[in-house]
């Protein structure tokens, strides 16, 4: 088995499900003689042309839009949004016609495609490189929102959301792009949406996380030793998520912290926080906590470390909740 | 009038200076004095000489990502000679020979793409709007500042810059048309480098001129030699001029192009060929105008030398002076987020010391 970063188990994915089937079709800004700015798209124009691997003009809302036309009628475009900062540019379409173009039509009409955005920071990058948005996708009925964390997951991840029946925006953590590689088996393989992942199994305390943070909190829990005995889950799917596997696990150990990387009010975090106090209140030995981004715009490099969480933020949460 | 001569329709693009150097178009040269023709070349200089040690800061880790501006000197340092003190500039992101010329610090333009916030604080007395990243997305202000011109019957421009990307963004032509139909006091400087990223020209739009587009929002639009820094000054001054008088906006089209990667992110290789890239090294808007310069007894060696120190003295005491301001304090994240900080953002600023072990 290859050992894949996760830039080249989602081009792998992709490549395979063009080959499988005919209808998937690639769009975005550079995403063809490119290969995309981070090349998750690399070598595809080559094998499929550019019918259905196009550059378009620098257009986010008509790449979405025309996207919806293209699933409206049968193809299943993936759309590439640059970086998640640019997704404004085409939010009107995600929140007015992709999340709803089912429920609007009676099922008449679908739009089954894909988003696909790069997200997240801590990479030293300009303003509006580094934003975590997913809480503003999530809140928008109709929509999944898949976060892979590994290059394994990501392919996976990748197959069954081009294969799904409803739109998904799937999240490309970008810091773990060329981070990690994994064993990431040749042939094509799906995971399920809607359900997490253990990472890691613990009794003490249960760590809820997605995307890049995954790593964090290993990295965390590598730093702490065995004193704690924490499990961590990975969301990957941040909407509809997985409540039963994250209640189960919190009823186990009593605990709960969630690391999230945007900012922490109105998040996927209070979301998460807010199911745990409603149905495993009687299992909580501690009030949930969230280790997160805080209220405000991203900072520039210079300062980029006072917002993104590291090992150490997630090793004072754990210690704050194990201690209360 | 330079607009009605040119006609975009018909492929016709403004030059005072041919390639050669040579002044094509006499009627139209600008009549400036000779100390405003070395401020000018000094200007394309200076930006050529910070560029690149931009670039050399980059590579050592010094300076973040950005986006470098060689082949864009004439563009830039033209146009942006043209504007008066009171008029405004709504710059994109690459854009450092406006910066200049318009008067930025270069500390500022150091200190902003080296990661500090506080570069992008610009001085009370510059007329110049924040830099803007998100494509197109900064016009439709600009043309804000145009209506509220008119609303308050102030005599002032607004000169924006953007690329030939950029006019594929909705928000560029609800911007256009907004600046039409209240004739607002806007030129607009579309940078047609012929890229956008690896995206060629031909692929932002099927029309053959980018200036052509004013003529469906109802104002003028030319396509000007974006490498001849005299047309574009005298070009840039017209625009300005009608619109201050109350005539309207002006779609100015920069023809140009991008001689180094689009960001030091880019491996422009990958989509263009060398013999491109050499083709347009060749014709340097800086060596253009120095031809220029030369026939007139302007230019000499020893100017160039004298400007070329000159310059490299300046772009050294800007990095000295931005490398030795210290590290920003973790409140200077949160504050500016609203008018006064918040008690909610009080405490995650009193939790992240705690976490930072207390300060
Ligand atoms: C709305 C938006 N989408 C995508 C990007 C990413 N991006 C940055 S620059 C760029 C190309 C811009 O091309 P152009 O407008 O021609 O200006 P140039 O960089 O060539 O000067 C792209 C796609 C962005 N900054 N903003």
């Amino acid at each position: 088995m290859a050992r894949l970063n996760m830039v080249s188990a989602l081009n792998q994915a992709l490549d395979q499900e063009m080959e499988r089937d005919e209808r998937v079709v690639i769009l975005g800004e550079d995403v063809g003689r490119n290969g995309g700015v981070f090349r998750v798209t690399e070598g595809l124009i080559d094998k499929y042309g550019e019918k259905r691997v196009i550059d378009t003009p620098l257009a986010e809302g008509a790449i979405v839009g025309t996207a919806v036309g293209m699933a409206a009628y049968g193809l299943r475009p993936i759309a590439e949004i640059q970086f998640m900062g640019f997704a404004p540019q085409a939010f009107h379409h995600i929140l007015i016609h992709v999340a709803r173009l089912r429920f609007r039509s009676r099922g008449r009409y679908t739009a089954p495609m894909v988003i696909r955005m790069p997200f997240g920071g801590g990479v030293k990058a300009l303003e509006h490189h580094s934003e975590s948005l997913e809480a503003i996708f999530c809140h928008i009925p109709g929509l999944k929102v898949v976060v892979p964390s590994t290059p394994y997951t990501a392919k996976g991840l990748l197959i069954s959301s081009i294969r799904d029946p409803d739109p998904v925006v799937f999240l490309e953590p970008k810091k773990v792009y060329r981070a990690i590689k994994e064993e990431v088996p040749e042939e094509p393989y799906t995971l399920p949406l809607m359900k997490a992942r253990v990472v890691e199994e613990g009794d003490d305390i249960t760590v809820i996380t997605w995307g890049a943070h995954v790593r964090t909190a290993l990295q965390a829990l590598e730093k702490m030793g065995d004193d704690v005995s924490v499990e961590v889950i990975d969301l990957q799917t941040l909407s509809p998520w997985d409540e039963d596997a994250v209640l189960k696990s919190v009823r186990k150990t009593g605990r709960a912290l969630v690391v999230q990387e945007s900012p922490r009010s109105f998040s996927a975090g209070s979301e998460i926080a807010a199911t745990i106090s409603e149905k495993a209140l009687l299992s909580l030995e501690a009030p949930v906590l969230r280790v997160s981004g805080w209220d405000i715009t991203v900072p520039l490099p210079k300062s980029e470390d006072y917002y993104h969480v590291s090992p150490d933020w997630v090793m004072w949460g754990i210690k704050k909740v194990m201690e209360w | 009038m330079i607009v009605e001569k040119f006609n975009p329709l018909k492929g016709e693009m403004f030059q005072i200076l041919s390639e050669e150097g040579k002044v094509v178009s006499k009627e139209f040269a600008p009549k400036l004095k000779e100390k405003d023709l070395k401020s000018m070349y000094y200007n394309m200089i200076l930006t050529r000489v910070a560029d690149e040690k931009s670039l050399k800061l980059q590579r050592q880790g010094r300076m973040g990502t950005f986006a470098p501006n060689i082949g864009h000197e004439a563009t830039q340092v033209g146009s942006a000679f043209a504007m008066d003190e009171k008029d405004w500039m709504f710059p994109y992101f690459r854009d450092l020979g406006a910066f200049i010329t318009k008067g930025l610090p270069l500390k500022n333009y150091f200190l902003y793409w080296m990661g500090y916030e506080e570069g992008m604080r610009i001085p009370e007395n510059l007329r110049i709007f924040t830099v803007n990243i998100p494509v197109a997305s900064h016009l439709p202000h600009s043309v804000g500042f145009g209506m509220a011109a008119n609303i308050r019957k102030e005599k002032f421009a607004i000169v924006s810059y953007f690329g030939d990307g950029a006019t594929s963004e909705g928000d560029f032509h609800e911007a256009l048309n907004f600046a039409g139909i209240f004739k607002t006091p806007n030129v607009f400087i579309c940078v047609n480098n012929q890229y956008a990223i690896s995206v060629p020209r031909s692929r932002q739009t099927a029309s053959k001129t980018l200036a052509q587009k004013a003529l469906s929002y109802g104002f003028e639009g030319i396509q000007v030699d974006g490498n001849d820094i005299l047309a574009m000054y005298a070009v840039t001054r017209e625009a300005l001029s009608k619109a201050r008088k109350g005539n309207g906006p002006t779609l100015i089209e920069a023809y140009t192009y991008r001689l180094s990667d689009h960001t030091t992110s880019d491996d422009a290789r990958r989509y263009r060929s060398e013999e491109e890239v050499k083709y347009w090294m060749e014709r340097d808007p800086i060596k253009r105008f120095k031809i220029f310069l030369a026939d007139r007894g302007i230019w000499s060696e020893e100017l160039e030398e004298e400007f070329i120190s000159k310059a490299s003295e300046e772009v050294a005491k800007a990095v000295e002076e931005a490398e030795a301001t210290p590290p920003p304090k973790p409140d200077e994240v949160f504050v500016y987020t609203y008018s006064e900080l918040t008690p909610h953002l009080e405490e995650q600023l009193r939790e992240l010391r705690e976490i930072l072990g207390g300060e």
